[in-house]
């Protein structure tokens, strides 16, 4: 209880002073679960919309596969990229090993199959509703996709922020890739992971109630920009 | 000048959906002209053989043959589903949709969606969220958006189901102007006393089959059936 109270404090004395140190590893949490979760949403949501509309053989196969890939353990897709990343792998001569973009790589990995595949629930029920309209309006394929991703974007922003909210919380994977090296890869998750292991138990507290602050602020202004709750006939 | 679809000639045409047949066999032609009603009672495949005609469900047996490639008959018709979709749009978007697909503009789409809206009556509804719309108002809508794209057939099932008395009065009304321009109209009911008033011809159908064909005069008063007899009666016919 002790802890939690001090970690509370030190997270608002942090934030009311704006420490820089908190400020940065803030910004880069950001800056690296942000751009994971634009790359992911530009293939997971048409990926996801494709997949309600289009029947073809081993339809039911990629579904499954994709709903498995939901739960990839982190600390293996951390692993496999590193492996991919690292000097001797395929891609070593990139040099983005303990980089930002190493880190992006990873929770694109991870996020993709979870917002492709809340993205395919969505818009399978949305087409069953918009199945004989769309046909019977001739549409072509690609604009069903099109119209789906349109009109069931309330569903699919969820699929986003559901997306946001596994990357911003995760831990495993980007500790492998980014290296939680000071002022170039430390984010919030790892920075809390490194002080709990020395023992500072308020500092990574203090930092925890920010990572939950952040995600929260977040979908809020993400919920009020959209307008998501105020009618649901749009 | 857009080539004639017509005529539709069906032969000996069957529909099943997992092994259970939902029409045929029919054997029908289809002229350019007029406004025909498909009578029956619930069950009796009448929405399936519009479907049928409109492309959305294929034979499993017989053929089906426009006078034109299906290619260039799918952008000549237009279908009023019994509980039309409102997508997420306002009134004018939706209607406007119908014409963006087909690649005109979005400024001109909207020009006519607001134009067509204001003829079926929904001028007051134009930044209106579809869904909030009566039921009688969606068919409006419904019907906007299939007239908006000038089709040669327009395929109506059961529009005025669910309505009260006004709305349908006001469908009708709407089905009689597009009556008087060249839309060759096709329509489910089970409503006599609509089928009455507006049918030109009658399809009488029992048990997915077409037991009469005729004009609606001769339906009426000389039905040939006893099915029909029995339908016109106000018995129960299964």
């Amino acid at each position: 209880m002790n802890d939690l109270s001090r970690g509370l404090a030190e997270a608002a004395y942090r934030v009311v002073t704006l420490d820089p140190e908190l400020v940065e590893i803030t910004l880069r949490s950001l800056q690296v679960t942000v751009t994971a979760v634009v790359i992911a949403s530009a293939i997971g949501l048409p990926l996801g919309a494709w997949l309600a509309v289009n029947r073809f053989a081993g339809r039911r196969h990629v579904i499954a596969v994709l709903n498995a890939l939901m739960g990839l353990p982190p600390v293996v897709v951390g692993l496999i990229i590193y492996v991919l990343l690292s000097r001797s792998g395929p891609f070593g001569v990139l040099g983005l090993l303990f980089t930002p973009t190493a880190m992006i790589i990873a929770q694109v990995v991870i996020v993709t199959p979870l917002i492709a595949s809340i993205a395919h629930q969505a818009l399978r029920d949305l087409w069953a509703e918009y199945h004989d309209l769309l046909i019977s309006l001739n549409t072509t394929k690609r604009q069903r996709v099109a119209t789906l991703l349109w009109e069931g974007r309330r569903a699919l922003l969820t699929a986003c922020l559901a997306g946001f909210g596994r990357a911003i919380g995760e831990v495993g994977a980007i500790m492998i890739v980014g290296g939680n090296i000071d002022n170039a890869t430390r984010v919030l998750t790892t920075a809390i992971a490194l002080e709990t292991g020395k023992g500072n138990f308020s500092l990574a507290l203090g930092l925890g109630f920010v990572l939950v602050a952040l995600s929260i602020l977040l979908n809020l202004a993400i919920h009020s920009l959209s307008r998501t709750e105020r009618s649901t006939l749009w | 000048m857009v080539a004639s679809i017509f005529p539709l000639q069906i032969k000996g045409v069957e529909v099943k959906q997992r092994g259970v047949r939902l029409i045929g066999p029919v054997d029908l032609e289809l002229g350019a002209e007029g406004l025909t009603i498909v009578l029956g009672p619930n069950g009796s495949g009448k929405t399936s053989l519009l479907r049928l005609m409109h492309g959305l469900i294929r034979p499993v047996r017989g053929s089906l043959k426009w006078a034109v490639p299906e290619a260039e008959v799918r952008t000549q018709q237009a279908y009023v589903f019994q509980t039309p979709t409102m997508m997420r749009r306002s009134v004018t978007e939706c209607i406007a949709y119908a014409l963006i697909v087909t690649g005109v503009s979005r400024a001109q789409a909207r020009n006519a969606a607001r134009e067509y809206a204001t003829r079926v009556g929904l001028a007051h509804a134009l930044d209106r969220p579809a869904g909030v719309l009566s039921g009688g108002e969606k068919q409006k809508l419904a019907l906007a958006r299939a007239l908006i794209r000038k089709p040669q057939i327009l395929f109506l099932d059961e529009p005025c189901a669910n309505l009260d008395g006004r709305a349908t009065r006001e469908i009708e009304t709407i089905l009689g102007e597009v009556r008087s321009t060249s839309t060759r109209i096709v329509m489910a009911t089970h409503d006599l006393g609509q089928a009455r008033r507006l049918a030109q011809d009658v399809l009488f159908m029992v048990n997915g089959c077409v037991h009469e064909k005729s004009s609606a005069h001769d339906f009426f008063s000389n039905p040939q059936t006893a099915e029909a007899k029995a339908f016109l009666g106000g018995q129960i016919v299964e």
